[in-house]
């Protein structure tokens, strides 16, 4: 039987809790109903994990051992408070309740808990707080760190969130077939969100929070674990696989930012790249395109150019279309007027950009810097530089957008 | 089984024409029939205009009654009803009917456990 444990480190023990916290605790809200005491138990079990593993090796199923000690540890708790008529009849639930559920029912229960942090009767931001929190296992200053907000500010929005469910009655389910569309997108958009903020944190003098990025690629996988037949779910998974296989190459050993364009593409993760296009040739044979696939294919295209020359704008352009056709928003049309400068020229891709009502977001003067110095109109471009500058918080883009102004300079004089 | 307060907000100022009100008010008293139907029906009411509230505050030993509504808005609630629902995503659904019915936004909130007597 010991063969089988192996000896813990320290970094093992914390994979577990990675992989394992968020399906312990939607076991235990399911068996509780309360989510609190569901966390303070799976917390009290992982402490104790801390303590024994690394002198009587791992358990065999790590998940296992620590939802039916979180389960131990609740009921003697329980029972120790059960003056209380309320707590009694929780103890006597949890008791009644079957050894850790099998695979099946467990899917569930994070699945059930992900969307009851994802309810549309939960302010957003409290939706990916809380989301991080009970599924992530993240704790509140790492969320706070990195929406760069007070520890104190996000300790109340998750509070609050957690009062809400409770005293507002928001079930602990997977809505019904009918609702399940609507109320996925409101799931897939905090993912997309926890990564972006990864991806290009919105201040802060890091361009990419590592963390985040894995957290919401981890959360996707366990979605398109969970949903495997949603083709916008696999999308989801794809783009994000497709950008997070171009993190090594987004920066400089410095830390600076290297564009698209100027990437070292033989840094870029290959495993991931191929998952990521596998990903969105099993979307193409759906043929139910929604907004997240059409952004992986676009991802696709790009990785499979060796340069940005043997790009196929076309293609790019083609999806863009596809993809305002559906979202026709000025972020969209942005994106779309980038491919069109290199599919056909900047001259036809200025036209697309001026006059979209986008004059706070730091990439539309950005795009219409690029495209301004591509047309020689230097001057115009220095002052769209200047206002991308201005209007991003990020200090690694700020000093991108420096470096590129000042090159017009050189230009000017070469 | 929670209950939910359903408050209906309603712009202050003139009653609108009949023709505009009284197809409002036949969707209105359907779905009040669909609510007691299902048998989820607490209480409901109608209130008059704010500018009838008057508003009583106790101060020391002496009672202050002044000319209401409470807080000054350009909406007050103008009607509620109570329901009973086993979750929220029950009483939003009610919430949503109501909302359709009066053309109107619908606050949704529970009502504390036995708050009701």
């Amino acid at each position: 039987m010991s063969s089988s444990h192996t000896t813990p480190t320290a970094g093992s023990v914390e994979r577990v809790f990675r992989e394992e916290y968020g399906r312990a605790v939607a076991s235990l809200v399911r068996a509780l109903g309360d989510i609190d005491l569901a966390e303070e138990a799976v917390q009290d079990a992982f402490a104790e994990a801390v303590r024994r593993w690394p002198g009587e090796g791992m358990p065999p199923s790590p998940a296992g051992w620590i939802i039916t000690t979180a389960r131990n540890r609740m009921i003697d708790r329980l029972r120790r408070e059960s003056s209380r008529p309320h707590r009694h009849s929780q103890a006597a639930l949890l008791h009644a309740a079957a050894e850790p559920a099998e695979e099946g029912p467990v899917r569930d229960d994070r699945l059930r808990l992900i969307f009851t942090c994802c309810h549309p009767a939960l302010a957003p931001r409290a939706r990916v707080a809380l989301t991080l929190r009970l599924l992530g296992g993240l704790t509140t200053a790492e969320i706070a760190r990195a929406f760069l907000v007070p520890e104190a500010t996000m300790a109340q929005r998750i509070v609050r969130a957690k009062g809400k469910i409770r005293d507002a009655g928001i079930a602990y389910r997977v809505p019904a077939q009918a609702h399940l569309p609507a109320r996925l997108s409101a799931v897939l958009a905090v993912i997309y969100l926890v990564y972006n903020e990864g991806h290009t944190a919105s201040s802060g003098s890091a361009l990419v929070r590592t963390r985040l990025c894995e957290e919401a690629v981890r959360l996707a996988r366990m979605l398109a674990e969970l949903l495997p037949d949603e083709p916008e779910v696999i999308g989801l998974l794809g783009l994000l696989l497709l950008l997070e296989s171009r993190r090594p190459a987004r920066t400089t050993r410095e830390g600076d930012l290297v564009p698209l364009a100027e990437q070292d593409r033989a840094l870029w993760d290959r495993a991931l790249v191929a998952e990521g296009q596998r990903l969105v040739r099993r979307c193409l044979h759906w043929g139910r395109p929604g907004p997240y696939q059409i952004q992986a294919a676009i991802n696709a295209v790009h990785s499979e150019a060796a340069s940005v020359r043997d790009t196929d704008w076309r293609q790019i352009v083609l999806l863009y279309d596809q993809l305002a056709a559906q979202s026709p928003t000025p972020v969209v049309a942005l994106n779309r007027a980038v491919a069109v400068a290199e599919a056909v020229g900047p001259r036809q891709a200025l036209a697309l950009v001026d006059g979209l009502e986008l004059d706070g977001y730091h990439l539309y003067h950005a795009v219409r810097a690029e495209l301004l110095r591509r047309l020689s109109r230097t001057d115009e471009a220095a002052s769209a530089y200047a206002a991308a500058i201005e209007r991003t918080g990020n200090l690694a883009e700020q000093a991108y957008l420096r470096r590129r102004r000042a090159e017009l300079a050189d230009m000017r004089c070469g | 089984m929670k209950q939910y307060l359903l408050s209906i907000y309603q712009p202050d100022g003139r009653t609108p024409e009949l023709e505009v009100l009284e197809p409002i008010m036949r969707d209105v008293e359907a779905f009040n029939a669909e609510v007691r139907a299902a048998g989820a029906w607490v209480f409901s009411g109608g209130l008059h205009s704010p500018d009838t509230s008057t508003v009583v505050r106790a101060k020391d030993d002496e009672v202050l009654t002044t000319d209401g509504p409470f807080i000054e808005g350009k909406e007050h609630i103008g009607g509620f009803t109570v329901v009973n629902a086993p979750d929220l995503d029950a009483a939003l659904e009610w919430g949503r009917q109501l909302a359709k019915a009066t053309t109107l936004p619908i606050e949704v909130r529970p009502m504390e456990y036995g708050s009701c007597g």
